[in-house]
């Protein structure tokens, strides 16, 4: 098996231990990853006022992908679900289809509409499978608690995504539970972590994010799992600085998926980056144990 | 040396004006990088604050153990340019052919009485190994052009602009380099040369053996002359050969050595005789020359200034610590990396929002054009005001991704550099649409601890209170709706989805939102609610709809789409509205159209 990875500009910026840990894991499963320098911007951040720009960028991609004949995987869910997004827009557009290709050809490229668009946990829930990567746990985690955050834009509009079952997932569930961990059932786990309006309506971010943390806290969850950079940074950087105010808030760290599963495949915490994680994570390999 | 016929005083009164230029250009450019202000931590220090604390920087560098980055950056940026191949192979190769060959020659060549006459006491520009060197490295250096040529006028990857500074840097090189090239091609067939040569060097009176020098170098080494023609008999040919051997040959080789310029000879064989009339030596001399002075005293404020800034700002890459260097040591960097800047298009062609360009066409989203840009501001220059639009939309239009900074083989901190600049930019003229997206995330992030709140939310209500447009009148409770509440008289404006009017207000939409079960009364904070906006759609109000705060509080999470027991498409619709909005404003309505 082999993906271009698509890691869209936050994780090399500001999460380059998601992209780590996802390698290490990759390595372990010995799927290769290959990464197209010329990727450029998923096009998420300019939806909100040119959606042509927006789908353009998308499929800039996505011929880029369709070109070197690999499936495209993404990492972050709101990357995931713009390509998937322009990819709908595209096949069901033909106007949209003839504009954004002719721009395209510019580029010397050209969107047929073949290439398959997946994410980093359908890649391993569905491509790979449990059943492959159970063999590959080396140690499990005992007495964890984890809440999952499904992330809005890989899970809806189900229609256009068709990530997991938009009511009830299970994928993410089912990948943290191979780990030993147990994934809790919580009210707002399909919810909005607030990212979109961060830096745009911060106390409307803010609420969604803290409504969900108090949410998984209460379901009791020793750690949130996220598997996107835009609810990571949400969680890990928001909470570091709200934990840093006077009056304190008691955080909830977040793991990133590839570095719970990577630890419990034996990866180094060094490989995984777990101190680039602002909020603490040394504890959670106090888990472990050997099966 | 200096051909006869050229005046001396003039030669040396242009090289002393040149050379005075190129050092006031020096101090001039060099103290911009500590006087000039620039973002608002700018404003607090002086011009003498700033050269101490860069004196304070660097004396601690220079002992310390980071002296070692120093060589470092000296060895590997600099003279391996470890930046630029990892760039591009090709592109690596032309740049060390140019500077290579350049410096060679400089040293070997234009300073020979300062320093080659002086480290070998045999010196002299026609024997070898230097006739043959002085020859290679021009040649160098105009490969180098060429590739230079073919890259930025035939292959023109897309996104990289070639602007003035650009054709000027190439013009001048190879101006220099095939007027030196061309020179010697002209002295290699030139029957004056050839008889200056004859007369002050072989020490030959004997005019039979002149003659039969004369034949010989026109049959073996290129020379065209008027009196001198072949056919020629073997034995005057052999006498000659004689004459050479014992006259020439120590203190001269083969004009084959200067390959380059031979096979110029060998070109302008035909007109050679004509040239040499004209005083073809004396002509290309000249240009060889002012093109060379004209280059030294241009050089402070032309692209060439690379050479001595892009050094210091690879060096700072390496030694500076961005999280802990003092603020005014960052700020005289940052002016000082404008000059850095090569305009070389890097940044530009690994641009994450290079799509993003193509579709809106403002050129301000190329980093390479922003530092153009910059460069003007900071020089003091007047942008339009279609250009200050421009760099205003420009400058937020970044996904904050950082490739800029990791591809740019100057080392310059691009990302930085938008940071110092944008918020002032953001923070006066024209209301930007953009800070309304994530391109706000890392503004979010990263930035709102370091700036006043007052000054973090100027730009945002801005851009609020531009995208509503006319909301709050035609909310007025005690108003009749006024059903011709779009601007234009072609009716009402068709959005591509008209998924909404499927909608039997369930108000499903509404009660999911997770934005408005956040209020306590979200009416007065969000304006319309989104059953209420569908509802608005079918009415045809879509002025109304565009203005409410509810399409931009939206998180996008399709909570009321995947809802939606009609499958209006209700998020798609609000991103639709915000588009429409945006283009009513004054955001994006002018700039570009």
């Amino acid at each position: 098996m082999k993906y271009a990875l698509f890691e869209g500009c936050n994780i090399p910026a500001r999460v380059k231990q998601y992209a780590d840990a996802t390698k290490a894991v990759f390595n372990k499963l010995d799927i290769e990853l290959v990464e197209l320098a010329e990727f450029n911007c998923c096009g998420y951040p300019v939806r909100n006022i040119d959606q042509r720009a927006f789908i353009l960028s998308a499929a800039k991609n996505l011929a880029l992908a369709e070109t070197a004949g690999l499936e495209l995987m993404a990492m972050c869910k709101c990357c995931y679900g713009s390509l998937k997004k322009a990819e709908y827009a595209l096949n069901s557009d033909p106007a949209l289809n003839k504009d954004i290709n002719d721009i395209l050809s510019k580029e010397k490229l050209r969107y047929e509409g073949h290439v398959r668009i997946s994410h980093l946990l359908t890649v391993l829930h569905g491509d790979v499978g449990l059943e492959a990567l159970k063999p590959l746990i080396l140690k499990t985690y005992n007495g964890l608690q984890i809440a999952v955050s499904y992330g809005c834009h890989a899970l809806r509009p189900s229609k256009v995504t068709g990530f997991d079952d938009p009511v009830a997932p299970t994928l993410f569930d089912e990948l943290v539970e191979i780990t030993g961990a147990y994934s809790v059932d919580w009210s707002r786990k399909k919810d909005c972590c607030g990212a979109p309006l961060t830096g745009v309506n911060d106390s409307l971010a803010m609420d969604m994010a803290l409504n969900k943390i108090n949410s998984a806290r209460q379901a009791g969850a020793q750690y949130l799992c996220t598997a996107c950079p835009y609810t990571h940074l949400q969680f890990d950087w928001v909470q570091n600085e709200m934990a840093a105010r006077p009056g304190g808030w008691e955080p909830l760290a977040a793991i990133l998926y590839p570095q719970l599963l990577g630890l419990s495949m034996g990866i180094g915490a060094q490989t995984l980056g777990l101190s680039e994680n602002r909020l603490g994570l040394a504890d959670i390999t106090s888990y472990l144990i050997a099966e | 040396m200096i051909p006869a016929g050229v005046c001396l005083p003039m030669f040396n009164y242009l090289f002393y004006s040149a050379l005075i230029i190129f050092l006031l250009g020096l101090i001039f450019k060099i103290s911009k990088w500590f006087t000039i202000k620039f973002g608002d931590a700018g404003q607090n220090f002086t011009a003498l604050q700033r050269l101490t604390s860069a004196a304070r920087g660097i004396a601690r560098i220079v002992f310390s153990l980071k002296l070692l980055l120093v060589l470092k950056a000296l060895l590997v940026d600099v003279l391996l340019q470890a930046r630029v191949f990892k760039e591009d192979g090709l592109r690596w190769l032309a740049h060390m052919l140019i500077f290579y060959g350049f410096m060679l020659l400089l040293i070997m060549h234009a300073l020979d009485s300062e320093i080659t006459a002086v480290l070998f006491s045999d010196y002299y520009p026609t024997v070898n190994p230097f006739f043959f060197l002085r020859d290679l490295f021009g040649t160098m250096v105009l490969a180098g052009v060429g590739i230079a040529i073919f890259r930025r006028y035939l292959s023109k990857p897309r996104r990289l602009r070639t602007g003035p500074r650009d054709h000027y840097a190439i013009f001048i090189l190879a101006v220099i380099m095939l007027s030196g090239i061309g020179l010697l091609g002209l002295k290699i067939t030139s029957a004056n040369e050839f008889k200056i040569m004859v007369e002050d060097y072989a020490g030959l009176d004997d005019e039979e053996e002149i003659q039969a020098l004369e034949a010989a170098w026109v049959k073996d080494f290129g020379l065209v002359s008027p009196d001198t023609q072949p056919p020629f008999d073997e034995d005057l040919l052999s006498a000659g050969r004689e004459v050479h051997q014992s006259s020439c040959l120590d203190c001269h080789a083969s004009a084959q050595w200067a390959f380059a310029g031979y096979a110029t000879a060998k070109i302008i064989k035909p007109i050679a005789i004509w040239l040499d009339q004209v005083g073809g030596t004396t002509i290309l001399w000249y240009i060889h020359f002012i093109a060379c002075f004209a280059g030294l005293a241009y050089l402070p404020f032309s692209k060439m200034f690379h050479i001595i800034s892009t050094p210091l700002s690879l060096i700072a890459n390496r030694v500076m610590d961005p999280g802990h260097s003092a603020p005014a040591n960052v700020l005289t960097r940052q002016i000082m990396e404008l000059d850095a800047c090569t305009h070389c298009g890097s940044c530009s062609l690994n641009c994450s929002a290079g799509m993003i360009y193509e579709a809106i066409g403002n050129e301000y989203i190329l980093p390479s054009e922003k530092m153009a840009c910059l460069k003007k501001m900071v020089a003091g220059k007047q942008l339009n005001p279609g250009q200050i639009k421009a760099i205003q939309e420009g400058v937020y239009l970044c996904t904050n991704c950082d490739r800029c900074t990791v591809h740019c083989p100057s080392g310059i901190r691009l990302k930085e550099l938008w940071y110092t600049v944008r918020e002032e930019l953001i923070a006066g003229g024209s209301p930007q649409s953009s800070v309304l997206t994530p391109f706000s995330f890392a503004r979010g992030l990263t930035v709102k601890a370091k700036l006043k709140a007052h000054d973090y939310d100027l730009p945002l209500a801005k851009a609020r209170q531009a995208v509503a447009g006319r909301f709050s009148d035609l909310m007025k409770a005690d108003d009749a709706i006024p059903l011709n509440a779009h601007p234009s008289s072609a009716g009402r404006p068709v959005l591509k989805d008209a998924t909404f009017s499927r909608c039997f207000s369930c108000q499903s939409c509404t009660s999911v939102c997770p934005v408005v079960g956040n209020y306590e009364q979200p009416e007065d904070t969000l304006g319309l609610l989104p059953h209420q906006i569908m509802c608005c759609l079918g009415l045809g109000l879509t002025e109304m709809a565009r203005g409410a705060q509810m399409i931009w509080d939206c998180l996008t999470c399709y909570q009321c789409q995947e809802n939606c027991p009609q499958q209006v498409e209700v998020c798609d619709l609000l991103y639709d509205l915000k588009n429409y909005a945006v283009s009513q404003s004054e955001c994006r309505k002018s700039n570009f159209e």
